[in-house]
């Protein structure tokens, strides 16, 4: 049976990939958080996972307010990377795995999780940039994903518990894939940011740090938040967090933290970055 | 519920983009959803208020978008991932967006670097 080996959560600021594409890793604004990254280059390295499922949240690229769907499973054999409204990024699609987002999508609506299908989906900056972090000049990465993207656009968003049953589910879909395939986690967002209105620019330090230590040790506790309650500790967009709680959510087994860095601010963003084992 | 009736904001200062600005925004974020194709950025860039009126905006929401007023925009039902995008035609980022902050200017806001309203 596949198991899941970690899950890695990220930051996915759109200036993060903007550095990657220039070369600019090395300069001061991003170098602490490229840095923070190697540990788990090293841990990728050396396990080599097959797959990778991806929780994200789309930013209205593939999906507009006209058909929103709450989550929503990618099945499609490669996803390709369009114009978000600066350009079509000169990346080449990543790779799919329909056999597996059709395993999940049974497996998902069999446990209750009524979720959208989608044989095309177009991902942007928020599926992108882990990818292109944790596998750095690899176009695309070898590595084959399945896109799990979560409304964070529109209220009401999902609860924080219901994300985190929707990664436990995933856990389970994945113990029940018939391989002996490595699967890798991944959560893409956060942490506290506020990009608009008056109290733009809000950073919470202090619950950021209070959500990294939560995930590794008691991720329950942060299944209790309202999203009300992230809107006004993590900012607006720092709703952000219910990615990588679905992502904690899917590890079932001994968890133990690989590494974790916090850098403040990438373009008034927390940019955090934690990896977790799963064994 | 009275969909005319303003609601205080259930976390201050925080512009929660929910069902009843969902309806208020929809013709201003659709345009601004149009924004992904890169034909269509260049047809609003030569005529504004002409693109704006195809897609139906009410004249407060076009004037907005032509003085790029982020806070009325958000308060006229637009959402700030399809704002940025519009943001984007006039060459500002997202953080310029919310340098919107009264009395904060962009290079400010990037220079601040830890806030806790």
């Amino acid at each position: 049976m596949a198991r899941i080996i970690g899950a890695l959560a990220s930051s996915h600021i759109p200036s993060l990939g903007t550095a990657l594409s220039a070369g600019r890793q090395q300069e001061p604004c991003c170098k602490p958080f490229f840095d923070g990254c190697l540990p788990v280059l090293r841990w990728l390295e050396e396990e080599q996972p097959d797959v990778a499922v991806v929780l994200y949240n789309d930013h209205g690229l593939n999906f507009f307010l006209d058909n929103l769907p709450t989550f929503a499973v990618g099945a499609a054999t490669e996803y390709g990377c369009l114009d978000e409204g600066w350009g079509k990024p000169a990346l080449p699609p990543f790779n799919g795995y329909p056999e597996l987002s059709w395993h999940l999508i049974d497996s998902l609506v069999e446990q209750e999780f009524d979720i959208a299908m989608c044989q095309q989906l177009a991902v942007d900056h928020a599926f992108i940039n882990p990818l292109r972090l944790f596998w750095p000049g690899e176009n695309p990465p070898a590595i084959r994903t399945v896109p799990v993207a979560i409304n964070t656009v529109q209220f009401p968003l999902p609860r924080p518990a219901r994300c985190y049953a929707l990664g436990k589910a995933i856990g389970k879909a994945v113990a029940d894939w018939p391989t002996d395939e490595k699967v890798v986690v991944i959560g893409s967002g956060g942490l506290s940011h506020q990009l608009d209105g008056e109290r733009a620019g809000l950073i919470n330090k202090a619950f950021d740090e209070m959500c990294m230590e939560a995930l590794l040790h008691d991720p329950a506790k942060l299944a209790r938040l309202s999203s009300r309650d992230l809107l006004r500790e993590a900012g607006a967009q720092g709703a952000e967090l219910i990615m990588w709680l679905a992502a904690r959510g899917a590890l079932h087994g001994t968890v133990s933290k690989i590494h974790s860095s916090y850098h403040i601010p990438i373009a008034n963003t927390s940019a955090g970055l934690l990896a977790l084992a799963n064994r | 519920m009275n969909m005319a009736t303003p609601r205080p904001q259930l976390v201050p200062s925080t512009y929660l983009f929910d069902g009843r600005m969902a309806m208020k925004g929809y013709d201003l974020n659709r345009m601004c959803y149009s924004f992904n194709t890169a034909d269509n950025r260049k047809k609003f860039k030569a005529f504004p208020e002409a693109y704006c009126r195809a897609y139906h905006l009410t004249r407060e929401q076009v004037h907005a978008v032509t003085d790029l007023d982020v806070l009325r925009l958000l308060q006229l039902g637009g959402n700030i991932y399809y704002l940025a995008k519009l943001a984007g035609i006039y060459g500002m980022s997202v953080q310029d967006l919310g340098a919107e902050r009264p009395g904060l200017r962009p290079d400010e806001l990037r220079a601040m670097p830890v806030t806790r309203a």
